[in-house]
């Protein structure tokens, strides 16, 4: 290692394709959100005598925000994605959590069974398990009610369900990594094993809780085919359905479609430059260990 | 060797209750109630099954008949190798060069990353405009390189001339970056010595790469390529957004099953068992393929 640090200004040409390589690639996931982005602030006859130019002085326009929010209810939809996506993150978080403690910690019978469905679950697609799902949640009437939390609790409960064998093998992975003695410890004191779970597993294991919580939020957040058959009408809507519905409704309209795609990507762009290490673990963990 | 404190069970079903309750009911049992639906005869999607198809493979005989669902195979075939190259090769490619250098791989990470995190549908969105006949991203690009001629205005149609192309070059995209981490974690962990050694036997770069990287990181590239493959099988929102009701024939398994659902719920929960089975059978292929000779205690 000392060696390469003492020619460290030495710049080969095989460096220079490799950085060239990776900054083409770096832009395919730049560029079209800032095309995007800037777009957005355009009117239709300027992003059509080029989309390239820059939203500066008289091309600056908030027509396509003023537009989509007269026309969609743009805050429902991210209350009702906020709590859907919520829910579920901390439902997941707290199930989760308390089936993998189990799991790791205890010998029991079927023990060997319920890790095999755990993967069996991973495996299932989300087609083919649909079809029962709505029957099933039609036949206890929370589905397509005229009540919106009812109706949203129709997502929330299938998207729990999806990440639960997930997110039960990311935490098993970390629990297990926690030395047993604290645990002892606080049995010694007389914590029974709910207070052993709540007060030292979960905060010792907190990143990774925060971590599966992330994933279950944005997997929520992006999941179309759920809220296709269950959010039907306006009121209900979350935004990623209503995302789809601008699609198809504002079709030619460009502006709008920036726009909307803009306001769509900006929170989860947030979230993930704050949080980007976690989040990039959380979604990769699973896949190594596994 | 379960520590003392964990001798006494009593509360463990308190535990395991919630999580797996909840998957019984939303994930083991539909499961097995949409096998059993896809040999039945359903009227509408909200009723239960009512007999059983005469014959009772039925939907399993119309799928090999219909011409559709044959497209959507061909398509998810199509679709499954483009992943494998595309996203698997392209990520190693990276993982490769990122390996190689010394400042900015957290930056590429990061940025790689990013369109992961990013809803299918939103990118649907964002690659419509990007593909669009006028003024799209990439038509004016190549008016601009002088590819396409401005005089003439001469444009392609991307959705109607290059359907495959477009649809898949966003999803292929989309999670480059997810194996480029996965396959960096798995580079992180071939120990450094045998670089080393492989350095101070006057190995070249490509000889390092070629016996001593890519058979150790043999296990992470499975990995990659059966999580390629069973995510190609359940691609939906991003054509579905691009290629309404696969349109110019872009019907993915996914996609059509999904069309089916409202007007022939049993014959959609033949399609979705077909796309288990595919599922199934291609990763156990795979492992096979890349772990016949790989020692299992590796990983």
């Amino acid at each position: 290692m000392n060696n390469t640090k003492s020619k460290k200004l030495h710049i080969s040409p095989g460096m220079v394709v490799v950085y060239l390589l990776l900054i083409l690639w770096s832009l395919t996931t730049i560029f079209p959100l800032v095309w995007s982005v800037l777009n957005s602030f355009k009117n239709k006859k300027m992003i059509y005598s080029n989309s390239f130019s820059l939203p500066i002085g008289d091309a600056f326009s908030l027509d396509n925000y003023r537009n989509i929010f007269a026309n969609y209810n743009i805050l429902s939809a991210y209350r009702n994605s906020f709590v859907i996506s919520g829910t579920v993150a901390l439902v997941v978080i707290l199930f989760a959590g308390m089936a993998a403690y189990v799991l790791t910690r205890y010998d029991f019978v079927g023990k060997s069974i319920l890790n095999a469905l755990l993967y069996a679950g991973m495996m299932f697609p989300i087609f083919s398990t649909i079809i029962p799902v709505l029957r099933m949640q039609a036949s206890w009437g929370i589905v397509n009610t005229s009540s919106v939390p009812v109706n949203l609790l129709s997502v929330i409960l299938p998207q729990i369900a999806g990440n639960l064998s997930f997110a039960i093998i990311v935490l098993s992975s970390y629990i297990r990594t926690l030395p047993i003695e604290l645990e002892e410890a606080a049995h010694m004191e007389g914590c029974n094993i709910f207070q052993i779970f709540f007060r030292i597993v979960m905060p010792l294991c907190r990143p990774s809780f925060v971590t599966v919580g992330i994933f279950s939020f944005l997997w929520s957040y992006n999941d179309l085919f759920t809220q296709m058959f269950f959010l039907r009408t306006k009121d209900n809507w979350a935004i990623t359905i209503l995302l789809n519905n601008i699609a198809s409704k504002e079709g030619v309209n460009y502006g709008a479609l920036f726009g909307s795609v803009t306001l769509i990507v900006i929170p989860v762009l947030i979230i993930y430059l704050v949080l980007n290490k976690q989040i990039i673990k959380g979604m990769t963990v699973g896949a190594v260990k596994g | 060797m379960t520590a003392r404190i964990y001798k006494n069970k009593k509360a463990v079903p308190f535990f395991l209750i919630p999580a797996f309750l909840f998957m019984f009911v939303y994930l083991y049992y539909p499961f097995v109630q949409n096998i059993i639906n896809s040999f039945m005869h359903i009227k509408y999607i909200g009723t239960s099954g009512g007999e059983l198809n005469t014959p009772v493979l039925k939907n399993y005989i119309t799928m090999i008949q219909d011409p559709k669902m044959l497209i959507a195979l061909k398509n998810t075939g199509i679709m499954i190798i483009a992943t494998i190259i595309g996203q698997v090769g392209l990520a190693l490619l990276f993982a490769l060069l990122v390996s190689n250098i010394k400042k900015g791989s957290g930056f590429f990470r990061t940025v790689f990353f990013f369109p992961i995190v990013i809803s299918a549908t939103a990118l649907g969105l964002l690659f419509n405009l990007i593909f669009l006949y006028d003024k799209g991203m990439i038509n004016q690009i190549l008016q601009f390189v002088g590819y396409l001629d401005i005089s003439t205005n001469e444009l392609i149609d991307w959705k109607a001339e290059h359907a495959m192309f477009t649809m898949m070059t966003p999803v292929i995209w989309q999670y480059v970056g997810f194996y480029f981490v996965i396959l960096l974690t798995g580079l992180a962990g071939i120990p450094q010595e045998l670089y080393e050694a492989a350095f101070i036997d006057g190995g070249t770069k490509w000889q390092t790469v070629k016996y001593i990287t890519l058979p150790l990181l043999k296990n992470s590239i499975a990995t990659c390529v059966v999580l390629a493959v069973t995510g190609a099988l359940k691609v939906f929102d991003l054509p579905w957004t691009m290629f309404v009701n696969g349109m110019s024939d872009t019907w993915l398994t996914g996609t059509y099953m999904y069309s089916k659902v409202y007007s022939d719920a049993d014959y959609a929960s033949a399609i979705a068992v077909v796309i288990v089975v595919l599922g199934v059978v291609l990763s156990v292929v795979v492992n096979r393929i890349f772990r016949q000779d790989a020692d299992y205690d590796a990983s």
